[in-house]
């Protein structure tokens, strides 16, 4: 419901400050809009109003085919579109009940990492400059963009990839792909270690992001939290280990995971995932098999009659993908269960009793996407 | 702790010595850091007066293509439009008469064919679906324009050059591209 609210305002109820943190915030990282109820500097209530955004991708779905509907999706979560449209085409092939070859699945999953350290990258930028360190955000992109350069390479496009095809993917991967993923490791692999000298290390960062937000472990899962947000209070949720799908299962990789529920343990999760997320590519980008990059579809797809779930780990967490068919060519209904939705439900928990100077430091690290919550 | 799977792994999180509590340590450190990126080799190309090349499968701007003796490919058959996740795609076709086999390579061709490049969101399903080879995605980009019709694009604005009278501008708008 739409409500006219002035800038600053007063409760009539508290006598609380009622102010206005967005849309157009720089912290707010798109057109979140806060409404903040503070008393002094602290914090009352943190009541986000979505909507500015809204795109209705669900409903748009319903009158696309199921190869159209997989694209419109990268517009979600635009910072990790390669593991949204890789949960949506898993979708579409268990409804087939299609056997992706092997290439594809190898690809697949490393495309996936490849985004999934793009996105923590410019989280962790974006996140220092919230807290007034500009330099990282430079830093970030840096590296960011050898990632952006690789995919152009192979699926054509730096952002919105729109590389999966139900049953495979688009095309095959650029002669030079396996050399430039390795030389993005070694690069990267130096550059984590200044990430660390330059930030994690640094007392002042510590001081502001220790102790703030803290997110208990039972409130993380009652609030429906997933990801690095729920990692960091200690609940274990990695889908690539609980539900393994491609060949999650045939990869060692750690889940860190931090019990202190605060700012700074969600910060050194996200920062061990990408070292996790290195050792993931490294294991997997020499042995790529040869074969088929697509198995045989046909031309229009139409999945049975009944519903099927599909879940997958995104950057920000667990995307879920739920499309009921009548056994037409068109989706029923489809419904995402995005993570960013149910991390920002948990704000105004961890906001309440805070300070107000601390309100961006909590929300910088549960990783928001706006265009994620909205869709 | 208790996990649900047992593979997880704690972070590691070792207590700070003095010297790295210490504020003034820590900005030097930082500024260090920074100061060194001021000698080591520059991240950004100076656009628009530098410009990089984009890899051969690209997907940019859209373009209407012709067979080599300068004959528009499109038959308007509008496969390229039902493929089109955003609906940008819109075309009127017409019968070719006597006398115009020069212009258009089949019998029916596209009178009109517009892309609303405000719309398409650069999938390539278009070229995908394109059985005569019409249409492609190019590597150019960067569209700007004072307002929104601007950004309809004709057939004017699609046709490539025709290879006969202009060649060089046929070679340079069909570009590298590869076509999977
Ligand atoms: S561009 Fe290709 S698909 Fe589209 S109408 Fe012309 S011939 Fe048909
Ligand atoms: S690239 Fe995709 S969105 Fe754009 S016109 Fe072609 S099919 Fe439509």
């Amino acid at each position: 419901m739409y409500r006219e609210t002035a800038i600053v305002n007063e409760s009539e109820v508290t006598g609380d400050l009622v102010i206005n943190m967005g849309p157009q915030h720089p912290a707010t990282h798109g057109v979140l809009h806060l409404v903040v109820h503070i008393n002094g500097e602290t914090i009352r209530k943190v009541e986000p109003h979505l909507g500015y955004i809204h795109r209705s991708i669900e409903k748009m779905s319903e009158s696309l085919s199921y190869r159209q509907f997989i694209y419109v999706t990268s517009r979600m979560d635009y910072l990790s579109s390669h593991i949204n449209n890789h949960a949506c085409a898993m979708c579409v092939e268990k409804g087939l009940q299609v056997e992706v070859p092997p290439r594809a699945q190898y690809i697949r999953v490393i495309m996936d990492e490849l985004t999934r350290i793009a996105s923590h990258t410019l989280w962790w930028g974006a996140m220092a400059m919230d807290v007034g360190a500009l330099t990282p955000f430079f830093l970030a992109f840096r590296e960011r963009e050898m990632i952006n350069d690789i995919m152009e390479e192979t699926c054509g496009a730096r952002l919105t990839m729109n590389y999966m095809v139900p049953g495979g993917v688009m095309y095959d991967l650029h002669p030079l792909f396996q050399q430039r993923v390795k030389e993005f490791i070694k690069h990267f692999r130096s550059k984590i270690d200044e990430y660390d000298e330059l930030v994690t290390g640094n007392i002042i960062f510590q001081n502001r992001m220790k102790g703030v937000g803290i997110l208990t472990k039972e409130d993380a899962v009652s609030y429906g939290c997933s990801g690095p947000t729920a990692r960091g209070s200690g609940v274990s949720c990695d889908i690539r280990k609980l539900y393994p799908y491609e060949v999650y299962d045939k990869v060692q990789f750690d889940e860190p995971l931090e019990t202190a529920g605060d700012s700074f343990a969600r910060y050194l999760v996200r920062l061990q995932e990408l070292r996790q997320s290195m050792s993931i590519l490294e294991q997997l980008i020499d042995d790529i098999p040869e074969g088929d990059i697509q198995a045989k579809t046909k031309a229009v797809l139409k999945l049975p009659k009944g519903e099927f779930y599909t879940r997958a780990e995104t950057a920000r967490g667990e995307l879920g993908v739920y499309i009921v068919s009548e056994g037409g060519t068109t989706p029923y209904r489809i419904k995402y269960r995005s993570p960013g939705f149910s991390n920002l439900s948990a704000l105004d928990h961890m906001a309440r009793g805070g300070k107000i100077g601390d309100l961006v430091a909590m929300m910088g690290t549960l990783d928001l996407v706006i265009p994620d919550i909205d869709r | 702790m208790q996990t649900l799977t047992n593979r997880s792994k704690p972070v590691n999180r070792k207590p700070m010595t003095w010297l790295e509590k210490l504020y003034v340590w820590n900005i030097a450190k930082g500024m260090a850091v920074t100061f060194i990126h001021i000698f080591k080799r520059k991240a950004t190309i100076s656009y628009p007066e530098q410009k990089r090349s984009f890899s051969k499968v690209f997907r940019g701007l859209h373009i209407l293509n012709r067979d080599e003796e300068g004959r528009e490919r499109c038959t308007a058959c509008g496969l390229c439009a039902v493929a089109c996740p955003a609906e940008a795609i819109t075309m009127e076709a017409a019968e070719r008469q006597k006398g115009e086999e020069h212009l258009y390579r089949e019998e029916k061709y596209a009178a009109k064919y517009e892309i609303n490049m405000l719309r398409c969101i650069f999938c390539g399903l278009c070229e995908e679906a394109c059985p005569k080879d019409a249409i492609y995605l190019s590597q150019t980009f960067a569209p700007a324009n004072y307002g929104r019709a601007g950004f309809i694009y004709g057939k004017e604005n699609l046709l490539i050059p025709n290879p006969k009278e202009d060649p060089e501008g046929f070679n340079k708008a069909r570009g590298e591209r590869v076509m999977s």
